[in-house]
């Protein structure tokens, strides 16, 4: 099928299936799914500049879904989330004027593509051996459905984010529902921020870098980390599509077709949750960046594009 | 916490999505694509607008429709 805002030519159906497959991940993670939606669409075709704008509109839509869902098994921190949407916003616009300048000079599938499978492999580093500890770690023996949430969260590195809450930066600020009592709103800030840049510029929600900083950075549960994520993704990615749609970088169709996909596949992914504790979702997470950064890799090697 | 349908559920219900997939896309989208050009090669902010109203909109409609198919088949199965 010939989609002539993009002029790419993309079999709907690979379409429809990338979107149902992104749809059980984003629900079930907690992340857009543009690590793979991303290299998914490049090696499809699509150039780099349509690739970012696209998948965030296509996000914008399926993160409602699953944020939805999150919100009925009361994994979203309402309070927490309120104080990120501010710097997502700044970090997204920083990101879209990014694309913008390196369109003008013409590498955008170059630059962009690079910066995606360093991003990818190091977080699939990271939260692969991070996850491997917590998994080691003694926890509770009871059956996964009689565990608390505290129970079920093992997580290694405590002292990331033991480091953070002890930061004086004032103000401070408690978020009860994640079980934190004071932390720093800049830490908050910051991270919120670098997400938003990465969604701006790389694409997507940037769930892959602001859900595993929610985790490992400011200590938030990862069941409370992966609503608060989503709810997130939506207005990041609201902003991103709205500033990449007037430059010219979204090709709505395709983001409609991948969007009908998604539909059933959020539903399915987030009411899974309940099944797994947080290691083994994490370190069931951890190689998906991999899979992201070996498609970017296939599709620069064998040089679909010339942008 | 809802149960997840059964797998024969589920098979049904993705059928069922198919067939109205494929007729929004006939009926639809066919004919959105033409629109959503003019926009984009002459109005950029209206472009940018009426691609978030219709992909949210697209969104609420495909859940309704999807919740509705896993109610339907549950209240058949039960």
């Amino acid at each position: 099928m010939y989609f002539p805002i993009s002029g790419a030519n993309i079999d709907p159906f690979y379409l429809v299936g990338l979107g149902f497959i992104i749809g059980i991940l984003g629900g079930f993670f907690g992340v857009g799914g543009s690590f793979l939606a991303g290299p998914a669409l490049f090696v499809a075709g699509l150039p780099m500049n349509f690739v970012v704008g696209t998948d965030l509109l296509h996000i914008v839509g399926k993160s409602m879904v699953a944020a939805r869902k999150h919100r009925i098994l009361g994994n979203i921190d309402l309070r927490l989330a309120g104080v990120m949407v501010v710097a997502t916003i700044g970090g997204s616009e920083v990101g879209v004027q990014g694309i913008e300048t390196l369109k003008r000079i013409a590498r955008v599938d170059l630059v962009v593509g690079v910066a995606t499978i360093i991003v990818l492999v190091a977080i699939s580093a990271f939260v692969f051996l991070e996850s491997w500890q917590a998994l080691k770690l003694k926890g509770s023996t009871k059956p996964i459905s009689q565990q608390t949430s505290q129970e079920k969260d093992q997580r290694a590195f405590k002292f990331i984010a033991h480091w953070t809450h002890s930061l004086d930066w004032e103000p401070k600020m408690g978020l009860p529902h994640s079980g934190i009592k004071s932390i720093s709103i800049w830490a908050i800030l910051i991270v919120s921020f670098v997400g938003g840049v990465f969604s701006g510029f790389l694409g997507g929600g940037a769930g892959y870098i602001r859900m595993p900083c929610m985790v490992y950075l400011l200590g938030i549960p990862t069941h409370i980390a992966i609503g608060t994520d989503l709810f997130e993704i939506v207005v990041s990615a609201g902003y991103g599509s709205f500033r990449h749609a007037i430059n010219g970088n979204v090709d709505v169709m395709i983001a409609l077709i991948m969007q009908t996909g998604a539909a059933i596949g959020a539903q399915i992914g987030a009411v899974l949750t309940q099944y797994f504790n947080g290691p083994l979702i994490r370190i069931a997470f951890a190689p998906l960046p991999l899979i992201g950064a070996g498609l970017i890799i296939y599709g620069l090697a064998t040089g679909h594009h010339t942008h | 916490m809802e149960p997840l349908p059964s797998w024969k559920t589920f098979f049904f219900e993705l059928l069922l999505y198919a067939v109205l997939l494929v007729a929004y896309f006939a009926f639809v989208l066919h004919y959105l694509g033409g629109w959503f050009k003019e926009l984009y090669d002459h109005d950029r902010r209206l472009f940018a607008v009426m691609a978030l109203v219709v992909m949210i909109t697209q969104t609420l409609v495909l859940e309704f429709v999807s919740s509705f198919l896993i109610w339907l088949l549950r209240r058949k199965k039960n």
